[in-house]
């Protein structure tokens, strides 16, 4: 045990750590916003109910069917994705001619909708949902006590992102959907089926969300408002970060929970806000954001 | 945003305007009986409601602007409101005055910063700025946390008319709500309106012919946030209390509910949304959760099969202008 600046290694490192969860799930989260809105130029306010559906379905599968964590890893994301797909087709593909601020109206709704439904069935108090077994206790590092789960955690989601910019960026699959997001008649006219991999791209973008919401379901505690909250603190890293690109977003998610859990330690009152703080003096200074092109 | 004819010639508006007046005069006779036949607080809560809807359309109906951060003028005014009359002893119009202020000062550093960005980044950074505001009154002293300012003095106003009597104070919200209106209205026909309109229908072309429109933004904005907070700071002297809810992001997404049902862009629009959405609240009450549910669900049926509103619709079958 040592201390940094009057602060006790244990607790520095202790939060340094809870700030990097906290920043895997903003930079899956954002990580989808960004992928849906460049195909949809949609802002999903759905995005957090779906991250809290994840969670519900990894809790619901536990339940009901008996089926673990690493199953329910899988499991989940393509189930709330498939309802996101559904979404899509019956409500959001009707938008799409007209000013993106009704697709925020609309997933809105949506959200009050489904958080609705599950308060009404589970209330607003946590459900908790065990650690897997073989991610159960931890290792001393010396200077930090280090549990399995949130190394794990930490590492996949990193690995998720990774892989999703590489599919994006490096992958001709990846090719057609950046061409799509600039010029989807075009790329239509090339005979691909773009109307199709809208709706697969929002179902990716809301499989994302439904995987952070898996894996934070360890950590906190199940329940209907976990993601309205989260997710507007995703809208303010979005704006740090801008929307136009894919690293940028993963980078931003990072820092800022790192960022966070700096704040937890050294002035605790602020880490609530230090986000929106944040955003505000990037607006003052860059208003693109920090990875954005300017609108 | 999708938007109801709008007569920008001279002589077509003095045509049309005697639907104006008449919907005016069925409002005012409505609410001037109103407190005989149905309890004075629900209609003051509606009336309160109905301006900050009201000053909540003059940014997104005139402006093409989507905040969805209004809870924070509409909040804080309330709380400054209850605070400046309860621990200050301010008489009622001060402490109004106290809580309009607020929301003003609020509305220049929100606006200033959020105009920055366009379209739907500027719906995300109000409500980022908004949470934030939230997370401000939950932690400050002054706002009692969890329990609000509670018993709040509505006391007398110039010193005479005592406001604990309910019609004195339902006489007092109507005058006050009145006026918000018809400034609202006075604004929206201006010259500055006009400016206005044609930034929401084309900026660029806007800004080519002189006009700095990032200054009428602003001065819109922080109008729309003055008169949201006048709003506020009514409803914390009508139910005493000022409360968490009223910061809440939730409150945000009600008035978006109430201008969006009533009619984005029409003058009586978010009255009648104001007064539907309150009705809604106030009798689906029993229901417990399942009100968020419905008013999801209202959310969802107005984007996708009625993005007019009430007052649009009506509008567009009579073919007049409301």
């Amino acid at each position: 045990m040592f201390e940094i600046f009057g602060i006790p290694s244990q607790a520095l490192f202790g939060q340094l750590l809870l700030g990097l969860i906290n920043g895997s799930f903003y930079a899956l989260l954002s990580l989808g916003l960004a992928v849906i809105f460049g195909m949809l130029n949609i802002i999903n306010f759905t995005h957090g109910a779906q991250y809290m559906m994840g969670a519900f379905a990894a809790y619901l599968l536990l339940q009901h069917v008996g089926v673990g964590y690493w199953e329910a890893l899988v499991v989940a994301p393509i189930a709330v994705g498939a309802t996101g797909m559904l979404i899509e087709r019956l409500f959001l593909q009707h938008l799409r001619k007209l000013d993106p601020l009704y697709g925020l109206l609309l997933t809105f709704g949506l959200a009050i909708v489904i958080e609705g439904v599950f308060r009404n069935y589970y209330g607003s108090s946590g459900l908790p949902y065990q650690v897997p077994e073989a991610l159960r206790g931890g290792r001393n590092l010396g200077f930090m006590f280090l549990p399995n789960y949130r190394a794990w955690v930490i590492v996949f989601s990193l690995a998720v992102c990774l892989a999703t910019w590489f599919a994006i960026e490096r992958t001709q699959l990846g090719s057609y959907l950046r061409a799509a997001t600039e010029n989807p008649v075009l790329v239509r006219a090339f005979g691909i089926n773009v109307p199709r991999m809208v709706t697969l791209t929002y179902g990716f973008g809301v499989g994302l969300a439904a995987l952070a919401g898996v894996m934070a379901a360890p950590i906190y505690n199940v329940s209907p408002q976990m993601g309205s909250d989260l997710i507007i603190v995703v809208f303010a890293v979005v704006v740090i970060g801008g929307m136009g690109s894919i690293m940028g977003a993963i980078i931003t998610g990072f820092t800022l929970g790192i960022v966070e859990g700096l704040t937890k330690v050294f002035y605790p009152e602020a880490s609530n806000t230090v986000i929106f703080v944040i955003m505000a003096i990037v607006l003052l200074i860059r208003p693109a954001g920090l990875f954005g092109r300017s609108a | 945003m999708e938007r109801v004819v709008d007569p920008t010639v001279e002589s077509r508006r003095r045509e049309q305007g005697w639907s104006v007046n008449v919907a005016f005069a069925v409002m005012v006779a409505l609410l001037v009986a109103g407190p005989f036949v149905v309890y004075p607080v629900f209609l003051m809560k509606a009336l309160c409601f109905a301006l900050f809807a009201c000053a909540f359309n003059l940014l997104i109906g005139y402006v093409g602007l989507l905040s969805f951060g209004h809870a924070m003028f509409f909040g804080w005014a309330s709380y400054l409101a209850a605070y400046s009359a309860k621990a200050w002893g301010l008489p009622p119009e001060l402490a109004i005055i106290v809580g309009t202020a607020t929301a003003a000062v609020l509305g220049v550093v929100a606006g200033g910063l959020a105009i920055r960005r366009q379209g739907i980044y500027f719906a995300m950074i109000t409500l980022a700025l908004a949470q934030m505001m939230y997370f401000f009154a939950l932690q400050a002293k002054f706002t009692g946390g969890e329990d609000g300012i509670q018993g709040v003095p509505r006391g007398r106003l110039f010193g005479v008319f005592n406001l604990a009597n309910e019609m004195t104070m339902y006489v007092f919200v109507l005058v006050v709500v009145l006026a918000g209106f018809l400034l609202i209205y006075r604004i929206i026909n201006s010259p500055f309106g006009e400016v206005l309109k044609a930034i929401r229908e084309n900026e660029q072309r806007a800004i080519s012919l002189g006009y700095k429109s990032e200054r009428y933004k602003l001065v819109a904005f922080v109008l729309s946030a003055t008169l949201a907070g006048l709003a506020g700071s009514m409803n914390a002297l009508v139910f005493q209390l000022a409360s968490l809810t009223d910061v809440h992001w939730t409150m945000s997404g009600d008035v978006i509910l109430m201008t969006l049902l009533g009619g984005l862009g029409t003058v009586f629009g978010p009255v009648v949304g104001a007064l539907f959405v309150i009705t809604m609240q106030n009798y689906l009450a029993p229901f417990g959760q399942w009100v968020l549910v419905i008013q999801g669900a209202v959310f969802v049926v107005c984007v996708l099969l009625f993005r007019r509103g009430i007052v649009g619709e009506i509008a567009r079958i009579l073919r007049v202008q409301l």
